[in-house]
């Protein structure tokens, strides 16, 4: 059987997002994955470089509409090491509240969408159905439903008064009944569980060499979460657990999101119900002395990595932003090997790509004739579900609680 | 009789073609919560289509990327008579944060040509079914 090369991509409307992947078959084997990327490079980086620390608070916000918030902590907490600044603890609270709301979006979001490239619509509908509640407490609290622009250097933008902790709390508990709900779909739909299980593997080994980060590399086995091992804001204080799967698949890394949207509606009530009374900001300094700095952050998707290099006036030398999506594709090309071609949008899904992050399509090639393929996605995701319903159903699965 | 009848079908139905050329996502997602149970563009007859050969409407979202140009003008020419381009988001009208950039050549109208504008940062889903309904009566009169 000859092989073949097949390109997916760059426009693809399952995962919304420009990527070029070029995946070399042997039939119905995957045996090479290539990711060509650059379709969404807009050249932040240099462009943080000509404008000020306040003004790249906002640009740095706009790296990602899903972690928004994630880039934009990341960096204020960078400069304000570079300050030497102390927030305000009433600000730090706020803004980790923000943090974790926009955690309990993006995996819901995630959930949905591992659902759609699973072929199971309903779940799709469902999950994000429930996220508008969060979208709803983040809009109350931020006044905008996707850029929240929370972050400030010293502490917050926006206070909270009683009427939004209670609407917070309620909501948490909404969504709490749903998350049981979609845990108790793990034990009443077989079909789905089995079309999850076995698929995308990464062992514990692979996982730690190939620097897999987040969810990603906490299915496999491997307990390392920021929040944990170098707690920044008020993590330190929070009641939480790392969690972690070692199924080693996408069944595990539905499973870890699941797990941690639970663990994200205990903290967001932790820190409701204990905010401390205070001012939300400290005055920052203008201008930012001679120095150099690595900021860490536990993003939905991962650790996320700012470098700023400031030089003593009010614009950073040099700002390098290492995305969650970015560490996780040399797995994901591990993953893509030996699976089938119909494995590929859950296995790309499920490392919840943010290619704006990132900065990503998919080609095929035969390895023997050299033949190229360009395919959609959403052509490929239909072919597989069409895949999967001819096959015979896997069972003696089960639902990992 | 037969043109009117295609006329109709065309403003009760019309399939769109959702493309990122180098968006934050955020336009992206609010465009998918937008087609979702609490909004659901659907009772419009909007359907989210997966090919540029099936669609009516372009839904752009972002600033054009110089990486993306050519795709987004090849996917242009895919979509069959009559198109229409809506740019969603600040990006899509002009560059919004990222103006000034390399790698940034404007608005989506720099590239292919655009019927109507949605302004916001990220746009809401409101916005967005307000938009596409605005420029589906705007074709009615036609």
């Amino acid at each position: 059987m000859a092989e073949f090369q097949v390109p997916i991509g760059p426009q693809h409307p399952a995962l919304k997002e420009p990527i070029s992947l070029r995946m070399t078959l042997d039939g119905e084997v995957i045996k090479d994955a290539d990711l060509k990327l650059g379709y969404n490079h807009r050249g932040i980086e240099k462009l943080a470089e000509e404008r000020n620390y306040i003004q790249n608070l906002y640009l740095t916000e706009r790296i990602c509409g899903i972690c928004s918030n994630s880039h934009a902590m990341c960096y204020c907490q960078g400069v304000e090491k570079l300050m030497e600044l102390e927030p305000a603890r009433r600000g730090l609270f706020i803004r980790t509240l923000v943090a974790e709301l926009e955690r309990i979006h993006s995996h819901l979001l995630w959930l949905g969408i591992a659902g759609h490239e699973a072929g199971f619509d309903t779940f799709f509908m469902y999950t994000w159905r429930d996220r508008e509640v969060v979208m709803d407490l983040l809009e109350i609290i931020s006044g905008n439903r996707v850029h929240y622009s929370i972050n400030t250097f010293g502490g917050a933008r926006r206070d909270i008064d009683d009427l939004q902790k209670q609407k917070i709390l309620d909501g948490m508990e909404v969504l709490r009944n749903r998350t049981n709900y979609y845990l108790n779909i793990g034990v009443t739909e077989p079909t789905f569980i089995a079309r999850l299980s076995g698929v995308g593997k990464l062992t514990k080994e692979q996982a730690v060499s190939l620097c897999a980060v987040g969810p990603t590399l906490r299915a496999s086995g491997v307990p390392r979460d920021v929040r944990k091992d170098d707690p920044y804001a008020v993590y330190a204080e929070l009641p939480f657990e790392v969690c972690t799967a070692d199924s080693c698949d996408v069944l595990g890394r539905a499973v870890v999101r699941i797990k941690e949207l639970i663990e994200s509606y205990k903290m967001c009530e932790y820190l409701v119900k204990n905010l401390p009374v205070g001012e939300i900001k400290v005055k920052a300094p203008r201008r930012v002395k001679e120095n150099e700095v690595i900021s860490r952050y536990e993003a939905p998707r991962g650790e996320n990595m700012h470098y700023i290099k400031s030089n003593g006036t009010d614009k950073p030398e040099r700002l390098k932003v290492r995305a969650p999506t970015l560490a996780n594709y040399a797995a994901t090309i591990e993953m893509l090997k030996h699976g089938f071609v119909a494995d590929i949008p859950l296995i790309f899904a499920a490392i919840d790509p943010c290619i704006c992050c990132a900065e990503r399509s998919v080609t095929l090639i035969d390895s023997k004739t050299g033949e190229e393929k360009r395919m959609f996605f959403s052509q490929l995701r239909k072919w597989s579900i069409e895949y999967y319903t001819k096959k015979p159903k896997l069972t003696g699965v089960t639902w990992p609680f | 009789m037969f043109e009117r009848l295609i006329r109709w079908s065309r403003l009760k139905s019309p399939w769109i073609l959702h493309l990122n050329s180098g968006a934050c996502n955020a336009c992206d997602i609010e465009i998918v919560a937008a087609l979702t149970p609490r909004f659901d563009l659907e009772r419009f007859g909007v359907l989210l289509k997966a090919t540029p050969r099936h669609a009516d409407i372009i839904i752009a979202t972002g600033p054009a990327t110089r990486q993306m140009k050519d795709r987004l003008i090849r996917i242009y020419e895919q979509v069959p008579e009559p198109k229409f381009v809506v740019a969603v988001g600040s990006c899509a009208l002009s560059g919004d944060v990222y103006r000034g950039a390399y790698n940034i050549l404007g608005g989506i109208d720099q590239v292919i040509p655009v019927d109507a504008y949605i302004p916001g940062c990220p746009v809401r889903p409101d916005t967005v079914i307000n938009g596409v309904y605005t420029l589906l009566k705007s074709l009615e009169k036609k």
